[in-house]
């Protein structure tokens, strides 16, 4: 496999903007980020955050009045050597550069860089069948005929735990439950053998008891082929569980970045610091009040100057956090923090 | 709180609830099968006390609810309420006439603030409406009194001209608990307040929660799927499974020392916000079974690991622990771990 040196996908100061009538929604401003090879990366984010809007710069998918303004993302594609091979190329494709539209774009979505999405029912198509969907993914990146993808589809269904998968493939999205169209959701994204795996809230519209199992099949599924993941959640016990390396986000920036141990038990950014205190535990003391971030989430149209997390922080520097925006640098030797806290304000131009 | 053993300070008591919805097909409609959306459902909640009402999304929970407002007639079953004047009615089988002088006693906080406020009523009407319908006719009256609630749940009473849509989820859902409280009701009756609300919201939003209860001396029954937030705001919990009520204890009980296998499964599968503490996640095969077609005997035999012969023959009845430990299982006296005891787990 591949050290830890080079990364599979290099997220450089990426700037995603929403042109609309009432102005510039800064969905993205400045997000950089690796992911490297067999790593969990979690995205944390509450609503509004950009986590979404980042995932969809990557994969291209950016909607209409959204464009992809400035940045870089480097992505080390597989080695075109035919079927099977898994030589990895040095050379670095920048997604940015590639027409959303083109051939090599669409050659490495789906099947270098595949997606979960978060509502396995309004991703599936209802008037076909799930096994249709998964065989039309395979026919169309991989060079097999149609025989040969059916079976690759009831190994992907079986291997994802869909009880007989061989009558489950002529099944209709509708007629599964919750589970197992996550499950077949999975499948279908893993069908191409991709590099990157993208998973968007991929548990939030199902119960715990399935969402167990689904994130027990995700950790599985990872460790045996050796995926890179990006987990989206806004659900911290999630990241906790599933990420090795952690990227805290607050209204389109980078707060804080670091391995899930020390966000966790060694938090910088006071953003960070206050969500981990205001979420209730199952472990912590019942019935008592919960420290609370005050106020709530700017509308995007009315973003903060400065830190955009200012007013709400408890840690506040007057004249400071207000009219300058700080950057990500690194705290210690394993965590960077976006924050005036942590490096002096007029190192910043 | 008050966590003691059911006595007579009981505001709520519901006794062998069933709600069943017609499964009707064909030209005529006629009814093919019933779906057993709750069956057989039985708790108290005690004066100022906080009663947790979980269960996976289809368990049943909300129609137990609504079953309780009456937004739905119960098929069978009692539910008693000791109103305000002292005397205990029956709320299940009251018409609608004789149910408007409890409603103002019984109010309830509903899950998305977004789809349930009017977006073309400004907060006076919406916080107000309640008054007017319950004879509040002063104009002058109902403005003080709507003033005063904005300021109860931390609104500035100057919005009240205002429309919904100038509001965040967090602020909304504080109208939604403002008009629950116009009518000083006794049981409000959450349905998933806070899933809709983003996390540094949601401490906001329970934090409100527990201080009116302090303040107006309230009864909740808190319907949620979130555990943490059950552990976090309830002094007891009742766990639904396809329409049963599988166990209920105090929570810390319930949470520590689960009695039923499957209040055990569901304690193992929540994330805990720790990377140092890896959730156990009891693997439970196979789906929820549909209450129109459930399984023989106990429900949750065919996915449970402990399940004995009898499991799949007999259905089990909720017997009692301890006062207020109630379980329904055949094997109760088992040993189960519980949360947050992934670690050390051992099973007996």
């Amino acid at each position: 496999m591949d050290t830890q040196t080079t990364p599979l996908l290099s997220v450089r100061n990426l700037k995603t903007y929403f042109y609309l009538d009432e102005g510039t929604v800064k969905a993205v401003d400045g997000v950089s980020f690796d992911v490297y090879s067999g790593q969990v990366l979690g995205i944390v984010g509450e609503s509004g955050c950009g986590k979404s809007v980042t995932i969809k710069s990557v994969l291209r998918i950016v909607e209409k009045p959204g464009r992809i303004v400035d940045g870089a993302m480097l992505f080390r594609p597989q080695k075109k050597n035919g079927r099977g091979g898994s030589g990895e190329s040095d050379d670095f494709i920048d997604l940015v550069k590639l027409n959303a539209h083109g051939k090599q774009l669409r050659s490495i979505r789906g099947a270098e860089i595949a997606l979960i999405p978060q509502e396995p029912m309004a991703a599936f198509s209802p008037v076909y069948t799930v096994g249709n969907q998964i065989i039309e993914a395979i026919l169309l990146h991989q060079d097999v005929n149609k025989q040969e993808a059916r079976q690759m589809a009831i190994e992907r269904l079986h291997e994802v735990g869909i009880p007989s998968p061989e009558r489950r493939i002529n099944a209709y999205s509708w007629e599964l439950s919750g589970g197992l169209r996550q499950r077949a959701m999975i499948a279908m994204a893993l069908s191409c053998n991709p590099r990157l795996l993208i998973a968007d809230e991929p548990t939030t519209a199902i119960d715990v008891t399935t969402q167990a199992q689904v994130l027990n099949l995700l950790r599985s599924l990872q460790q045996q082929h050796g995926t890179s993941i990006i987990f989206i959640t806004h659900d911290l016990g999630v990241i906790a569980q599933m990420a090795a390396y952690v990227i805290v986000m607050y209204l389109g920036s980078v707060m804080e970045t670091g391995p899930v141990d020390d966000i966790f038990h060694n938090p910088q950014h006071p953003y960070t610091k206050a969500l981990l205190k205001s979420i209730p535990s199952v472990q912590s003391q019942s019935r008592t009040f919960l420290p609370t971030i005050e106020g709530s989430i700017p509308h995007p149209f009315n973003r903060p100057s400065g830190c955009s997390f200012h007013p709400r922080c408890l840690e506040f520097m007057p004249n400071v956090c207000n009219r300058r925006t700080p950057s990500l640098q690194p705290v210690n030797d394993r965590q960077s923090a976006s924050c005036f806290l942590y490096h002096d304000a007029a190192e910043e131009d | 709180m008050d966590t003691t053993v059911k006595n007579n300070q009981a505001l709520l008591e519901v006794k062998n609830l069933q709600k069943f919805f017609p499964i009707r097909k064909g030209f005529f409609r006629r009814v093919v099968g019933q779906i057993r959306a709750v069956d057989d459902v039985s708790f108290y909640i005690n004066e100022g006390e906080t009663l947790g009402l979980v269960g996976e999304s289809g368990c049943g929970k909300t129609t137990t609810a609504r079953c309780i407002l009456r937004a739905l007639k119960p098929t069978g079953g009692q539910i008693f309420f000791r109103a305000q004047a002292g005397q205990i009615v029956d709320v299940a089988m009251l018409s609608r006439d004789e149910m408007r002088p409890l409603r103002r006693e019984m109010q309830m906080i509903f899950q998305d603030p977004f789809a349930s406020l009017n977006p073309r009523m400004n907060l006076f009407d919406i916080v107000g409406e309640p008054l007017l319908v319950n004879g509040v006719k002063s104009r002058q009256e109902r403005t003080e009194r709507v003033a005063e609630l904005l300021r109860l749940v931390g609104l500035p009473p100057e919005y009240m001209q205002r429309f919904p849509h100038a509001f965040s989820g967090g602020q909304r859902q504080r109208i939604v608990i403002a008009r629950a409280l116009a009518l000083h009701p006794r049981l409000v009756v959450a349905d998933e307040p806070v899933s809709a609300l983003d996390v540094s919201v949601q401490a906001q939003a329970l934090n409100l929660l527990l201080e009116l209860q302090q303040e107006l001396h309230l009864t909740y029954l808190f319907v949620a799927h979130d555990l943490s937030v059950v552990k976090h705001i309830t002094d007891r919990v009742a766990v639904m499974y396809v329409g049963k009520l599988v166990e209920t204890a105090p929570t810390e009980e319930l949470f520590y020392q689960p009695r039923h296998p499957y209040t055990a499964a569901l304690m193992s599968a929540v994330p805990v916000a720790d990377p140092r503490v890896r959730s156990q996640m009891i693997p439970l095969q196979g789906d929820v079974p549909s209450p129109a077609n459930p399984p023989s005997g106990c429900y949750f035999h065919p996915r449970c690991s402990y399940a004995i012969d009898i499991c799949q023959t007999k259905a089990p009845t909720l017997k009692g622990l301890s006062p207020n430990h109630f379980v329904s299982c055949h094997q109760a006296e088992l040993e189960l771990a519980g949360i947050g005891q992934a670690d050390s787990n051992q099973r007996n």
